[in-house]
């Protein structure tokens, strides 16, 4: 099992390195610190906003969920304000593309 | 020893929406180059490097063959945005190390490229448009410094301006503020005026060592400084957003090379994809503190001066990805000549081109003198 088909059936996972346990994000096969061989592992639950806009369909934003893990994906509903903290709601990919959609907490 | 490079001559086209194939548009450019610089001949070139991020395959052995140059080296590079001075650089080397004396740069791009959108970088999710990235670094700038959306839509103002001057622009029209501010909104953050548009065009420059530009040229300009920097591929890895690592990174050490200093930078062709870039860019190559680069796009229009994007950057002249850097050295090489026409500034001495990719996860910076 990969890293992208999790994601394909909604799952968040990240990658980690076997060897120096280092998170890997986006997914790859391979460390790239140790070039160790990865595994995945359960992607963290929560993370914050970074920063955020809104186009004319939805808000957006860049969240930080770890260290090595920021994503940018669109907010469920609400308003968000800086610094919140969200989780993420769905994951996917669609056409080859991710897609994650956070709900504000 | 690493042999002095200079810069002989160009060719270039209007920067338009044309529905052209991209070997017409490499061809076009390449053709202006021979028509601008009398001497050269095909027998002359060592090298053909062709820029661009067209899907299209063996371009450079392409170009050669329309062109009726059997070059001893013929291929692409690709990086995205900064493609055209990664190029520049790759020619350089060819040349400074001895391998080549002579090297055609030639950079190309359609309306339709698909280098606007880097489809590896899955952390975007599907946000992947440029205009996402732009709009957080909007957003951070303005909240960083204090800054308005109204003091970086002079950006757009000032280089739709200075494009008018430019007869390869693609803008051919001044907008107010009030235009800009109105202009279709994206984002939050973002407005249709404060975008470079992609387009179609090409440029070309001619390269050579010391001992043969002058075959070609009574007045070479001179690569003094090169500097480049690649972070990351993904933007999501970028640490801050109010100011650009690679780009400073890149400039520090091209004006290193260069010896000079960022206030003995008479003229700057700057990568402004968005009205935002130009002020981050400032700031970050060291022309001004942190926080103070729409201070002096304020100043240059307040005085009239238009040192920073005289051919109306990336937002005036549209953004033929592979073509742009190509095209901003153009620039500065005319600028340095003295045959920028009515867009020359007084008496230039030093000029710097800074060219970017991807939200400045990459820069490329270059020093010129003549």
């Amino acid at each position: 099992m990969s890293a992208e088909s999790e994601l394909k059936n909604g799952n968040f996972v990240v990658n980690q390195c076997i060897d120096c346990k280092k998170t890997v994000w986006p997914p790859a096969d391979f460390c790239n610190r140790c070039f160790g061989k990865t595994t995945i592992k359960k992607g963290p639950s929560e993370g914050k906003i970074i920063e955020f806009s809104k186009n004319d369909q939805c808000y957006f934003c860049l969240a930080e969920f770890e260290k090595e893990v920021k994503i940018i994906g669109k907010i469920s509903s609400g308003i968000p304000k800086e610094r919140q903290r969200v989780r993420i709601k769905k994951c996917g990919i669609k056409e080859g593309n991710y897609f994650f959609e956070f709900l504000l907490i | 020893m690493i042999k002095k490079v200079g810069i002989a001559s160009y060719g270039i086209t209007k920067f338009s929406r044309e529905d052209a194939k991209i070997e017409s548009v490499l061809l076009k450019a390449t053709k202006n180059l021979f028509e601008n610089c009398s001497n050269l001949t095909q027998k002359d070139i060592d090298a053909v490097l062709v820029s661009t991020n067209n899907n299209s395959k063996y371009l450079s052995p392409i170009l050669a063959e329309m062109t009726g140059i059997e070059p001893k080296i013929a291929h692409s590079v690709e990086s995205l945005c900064n493609s055209g001075t990664n190029a520049i650089i790759s020619a350089y080397s060819y040349i400074a190390s001895g391998l080549a004396d002579v090297v055609l740069v030639a950079g190309a791009e359609r309306y339709d490229s698909p280098g606007q959108i880097l489809q590896w970088d899955n952390s975007r999710g599907e946000f992947k448009h440029p205009i996402f990235w732009a709009s957080i670094f909007t957003k951070s700038y303005k909240k960083t410094f204090s800054v308005k959306e109204e003091d970086l839509a002079l950006v757009s103002v000032k280089n739709h301006r200075q494009a008018q001057k430019n007869p390869y622009a693609f803008s051919d029209k001044i907008y107010t503020l009030n235009d800009v501010l109105n202009s279709k909104k994206l984002t939050n953050e973002i407005r249709l005026l404060d975008c470079s548009r992609p387009c179609t065009g090409g440029a070309s420059i001619i390269l050579a060592s010391e001992n043969k530009i002058k075959e070609f040229s009574d007045k070479p300009i001179w690569i003094t400084g090169i500097g480049q920097k690649t972070m990351s591929a993904g933007f999501t890895k970028t640490i801050t957003f109010s100011s650009m690592e690679s780009s400073a990174f890149a400039a520090q050490s091209a004006l290193k090379m260069s010896k000079h200093q960022p206030n003995e930078i008479d003229v700057l062709e700057i990568h402004d994809a968005f009205s935002v870039c130009e002020p981050m860019s400032l700031e970050s190559i060291g022309i001004t503190e942190k926080g103070k680069g729409i201070d002096l796009v304020k100043d240059m229009i307040s005085t009239n001066n238009s040192k920073i994007n005289p051919r109306g950057g990336l937002i005036g002249c549209g953004h033929p990805l592979g073509a742009t850097g190509i095209a901003q050295t153009i620039e500065i090489f005319q600028q340095l000549q003295s045959k920028a026409e009515s867009r020359q500034i007084d008496n230039p001495k030093v000029g710097l081109i800074h060219n970017m990719s991807a939200a400045s996860t990459s820069s490329t910076v270059l020093v010129l003198e003549n």
